[in-house]
C-alpha cells in the first residue's frame, strides 16, 4: 500500500544511489523489483478470503501439500542474512562455512521428518509450546512461548536493521525506506492471509532466491576454470585449510574458523541444528500446515535435499570471490573506517560483477525475496504462538474463533511494529545485536533437550520438563556472562584458548543441552510419572502411530531419507 | 488446496513475465552494446537465462491455469 501512495518523487530519491553505492540500478532492473512487490501484495488479497478461520488463519487450513510445506520450510530458513552473511562467512572462512548447511541441517531435518514428525502431527497440536503444554502441561509451554515470542520479534528486527544497512551501502537506498516499505509489505500479506499466504510466498521468494542467485556460481566457475582451478587458485593464496571440511579441524589453531571437529560435530550437529530444526517453531509450523503424516514427514525431507544444495549458491560464491576478486574484502568494522568492502557484501559484489540490468534487478529481488519469507516467517509464528499459548491459554482461554483470528491478524502488525521498532533501537546501540542473538541461542538447545526427552522418554515428568528447561537455559546464559566477565574462562567453556567465537557458541549449546537433559532426568526420578493414558499420542513407545499406506516403496519417507542421508555423507567424503 | 488457484501458476506468470524482460533486455543489449559490460559479457547470460525462465513460465502458467488444475 506504501508503494502504491508514494509519491513519485520519494521513489525516485529512495532508488537514486550515491556515489559509494556499489549498484547502480536501471529502469528495467526497478520494474523488476516492483512487479516482485505487486505479485506478492496481489497474493495476500487473493488469499484473504481463505483464511477465516483459526484453523486457516494460524495453519493454513492443513491443506499444503509435502513440496509445498518442504520449499516453505527451507525457505522460512532462507533469509537475505544468511544468504549474505554465509557467502561472507566463506570467504573468511573458506569451505568450512558448509557445516552449517550440512551437518548442521542435513541429520535434524531427516531426524524431523522420520522421528519426530508423527508426534507433533497427531498430538494436533498448533505450535512446539502447545506440544510443551500437552507433555509438561503450562509451566514448560509459558517459558518455551514467552521466550519465542520476543525473540522472535527482536530477532526479526534486528534482520531488518541488517538487511536495511545491505541494501543502503549496495543500492544507496535510505534506512527508512528499506526498513518500512518492506515491513509494510510483509505485514500486509501475512495479516490478510495468515500462514497460507506466508507459505505461498515462501514458495515464491525460494524460486526467485536460486533464479537470481544462481548466475553467480555458473558464470563464476567459467571464469575461474572449473572447480580445479579454483581449488588451485584459493590454496595458493590463502592455503589449503579453505577448502577441507573436515581434514583441518583435528586441532583448534589449523584451521581459519578456530575449531574442533567435537564442536561441529556435538555442539553443531546434535545440539544447535536438532535444537533448531525440530524445534523452533519458526520453521515446525510450516510442516504442521501438511495435509497428512505422509507429506508431513515428507516435508522436511524434501526441504533437506534443497538445502543440502543450497552452499552452491552461497558458499561457492564466497570461495568464487577468494579466487577472482581483485581486492581484499575485510570485517565490516574496518570496512566502516577504511571504506574498503565488507566481507557481507561478497554476494551484491559477485552479482554485480557478472549481472547486467534485468538479471541485476532480479539478483536484488532474490535478496529481498530473502528477507521478506525469513522475516513473514518470523511475524507469523510469533502471531501464532502469541495468540494460542500465551493470550489464548492464560489471558483469554474463551474467546471465539473469530476473535482469535482477529487477534492473530493484529498480532501481526504488532509483530512488524515491534521488528521495526528493535531495527531503530539496534541502528543507536548495535551491542543490542550481539546480545539479543545470543540470548535466542540461550533458548534453542535447551528447548530441543526437553522436547527430545519427552517425546523419547515417558518417564519425564512435568517437573522434570520445566526444571530442566529453566536449568538449561540459565547454564547457557551463565557461561556467556562467565566468558564475557572473564575471557580466559574460555578455555573451560570451548575447551582450548585457541577456540574462536563459534567455537564458544557450539560448545556452550552443547553444555546447556546437557544441563537441562541431566536436571530434567533427575527431577523426573524424583516426581511422579503421568499415566501412560495420558501420554497417548505424545510419547513413544505408548503412541499407536497411524499406518501409512504407500502403494510404492518410492513413496516411503524412509526411502528418500536413506537417499538424502547417503548424498549427505558421501558430499563429506568428497570435501573432506 | 483445491478451490482456488495454484501457487505454481503464480510462480508461472512470474517466471514467465521476468523471462520475458530478461531476455528483451539480452536482446538490446545485443544490438546496443554497453559501455561498461559485465564480466564474461561474452556469454549472453541475459538471453539463454531469460529464455530458460521463460519456457519454465509458460510451462508452469499452462500446466496450472486455474481453468485447466484441479483436472488432474
Amino acid at each position: 500500500m506504501f508503494v502504491a501512495l508514494a509519491p513519485a518523487a520519494a521513489l525516485t530519491a529512495a532508488f537514486a544511489a550515491p556515489a559509494r553505492s556499489l549498484v547502480h540500478l536501471s529502469g528495467i532492473d526497478i520494474a523488476v523489483i516492483a512487479i516482485y512487490f505487486a505479485i506478492v501484495i496481489y497474493i495476500g488479497f487473493y488469499l484473504k478470503g481463505t483464511s477465516n478461520t483459526s484453523e486457516e488463519f494460524f495453519m493454513a487450513g492443513r491443506e499444503m501439500t509435502a513440496w509445498i510445506a518442504g520449499l516453505s520450510f527451507v525457505s522460512a530458513n532462507l533469509g537475505s542474512l544468511e544468504l549474505m552473511g554465509w557467502a561472507g562467512s566463506a570467504y573468511q572462512y573458506g569451505i568450512l562455512a558448509t557445516h552449517w548447511y550440512w551437518i548442521g541441517a542435513i541429520p535434524a531435518m531427516l531426524f524431523l521428518g522420520i522421528i519426530m514428525m508423527p508426534f507433533y502431527y497427531i498430538s494436533k497440536t498448533h505450535s512446539v509450546p502447545g506440544y510443551l503444554h500437552l507433555r509438561f502441561g503450562d509451566g514448560a509451554r509459558a517459558l518455551s512461548a514467552v521466550c519465542f515470542a520476543f525473540m522472535t520479534v527482536l530477532m526479526s528486527g534486528i534482520n531488518m536493521y541488517s538487511m536495511a544497512i545491505v541494501m543502503k551501502v549496495v543500492l544507496g537506498w535510505n534506512l527508512n525506506f528499506s526498513i518500512w516499505v518492506s515491513s509494510i509489505t510483509v505485514a500486509i500479506y501475512v495479516a490478510l492471509g495468515g500462514l497460507r499466504s506466508a507459505i505461498f510466498n515462501e514458495v515464491l521468494q525460494f524460486l526467485l532466491i536460486w533464479l537470481g542467485a544462481l548466475l553467480i556460481p555458473i558464470l563464476g566457475l567459467v571464469e575461474a576454470g572449473g572447480w580445479s582451478n579454483l581449488k588451485a587458485q584459493i590454496t595458493e593464496r590463502m592455503g589449503s585449510s579453505y577448502i577441507h571440511l573436515w581434514s583441518t579441524t583435528a586441532h583448534f589453531r589449523d584451521n581459519p574458523m578456530g575449531i574442533h571437529w567435537t564442536g561441529i560435530v556435538f555442539g553443531l550437529g546434535l545440539v544447535i541444528s536438532f535444537g533448531y530444526w525440530t524445534t523452533d517453531f519458526l520453521v515446525v509450523q510450516r510442516v504442521l500446515s501438511a495435509h497428512n503424516l505422509r507429506s508431513a514427514r515428507m516435508s522436511p525431507i524434501i526441504g533437506a535435499a534443497f538445502k543440502m544444495a543450497v552452499p552452491f549458491i552461497v558458499i561457492l560464491p564466497g570461495l568464487l570471490a577468494l579466487s577472482v576478486l581483485p581486492f581484499h574484502l575485510v570485517p565490516q568494522d574496518i570496512a566502516v573506517r577504511t571504506g574498503q568492502h565488507s566481507y557481507n557484501e561478497v554476494l551484491p559484489l559477485m552479482l554485480v560483477r557478472y549481472c547486467g540490468p534485468g538479471l541485476l534487478g532480479l539478483g536484488v529481488t532474490a535478496l529481498i525475496a530473502g528477507f521478506m519469507s525469513g522475516m513473514a516467517g518470523n511475524v507469523s509464528a510469533f502471531a501464532t504462538v502469541w495468540t494460542y499459548d500465551i493470550y489464548g491459554a492464560f489471558m483469554n482461554k474463551k474467546a471465539s474463533d473469530s476473535h482469535y483470528v482477529a487477534m492473530g491478524r493484529w498480532c501481526t502488525f504488532v509483530g512488524v511494529l515491534i521488528s521495526v521498532g528493535t531495527a531503530y533501537l539496534v541502528q543507536h546501540a548495535a551491542s543490542i545485536m550481539d546480545y539479543v542473538q545470543a540470548l535466542f541461542s540461550f533458548f534453542i538447545a535447551p528447548l530441543f533437550g526437553t522436547v527430545i526427552l519427552g517425546m523419547l522418554w515417558k518417564r519425564a515428568t512435568k517437573a522434570g520438563g520445566f526444571w530442566g528447561l529453566l536449568a538449561g537455559t540459565c547454564t547457557a546464559i551463565g557461561l556467556w556472562a562467565w566468558v564475557r566477565s572473564d575471557p580466559s574462562a574460555l578455555r573451560y567453556v570451548a575447551l582450548s584458548t585457541d577456540a574462536k567465537a563459534m567455537a564458544e557458541d557450539m560448545y556452550r549449546a552443547l553444555w546447556s543441552w546437557l544441563a537441562c537433559v541431566i536436571v530434567t532426568i533427575v527431577v523426573s526420578y524424583m516426581t511422579q510419572p503421568r499415566p501412560d493414558k495420558e501420554l497417548e499420542g505424545l510419547v513413544y513407545g505408548v503412541s499407536k502411530l497411524p499406518e501409512e499406506h504407500d502403494d510404492h516403496w518410492y513413496q516411503k519417507p524412509t526411502v528418500w531419507a536413506t537417499v538424502i542421508a547417503v548424498i549427505f555423507v558421501g558430499l563429506n567424503i568428497i570435501f573432506w | 488446496m483445491h478451490g482456488h488457484t495454484s501457487i505454481w501458476f503464480f510462480s508461472g506468470i512470474l517466471l514467465l513475465a521476468y523471462g520475458v524482460i530478461i531476455t528483451a533486455t539480452g536482446l538490446w543489449e545485443l544490438a546496443h552494446p554497453p559501455a561498461h559490460p559485465p564480466v564474461l559479457y561474452q556469454l549472453h547470460a541475459p538471453i539463454w537465462w531469460g529464455a530458460m525462465m521463460t519456457v519454465a513460465g509458460l510451462i508452469y502458467t499452462f500446466r496450472f491455469h486455474p481453468g485447466t488444475w484441479g483436472k488432474h
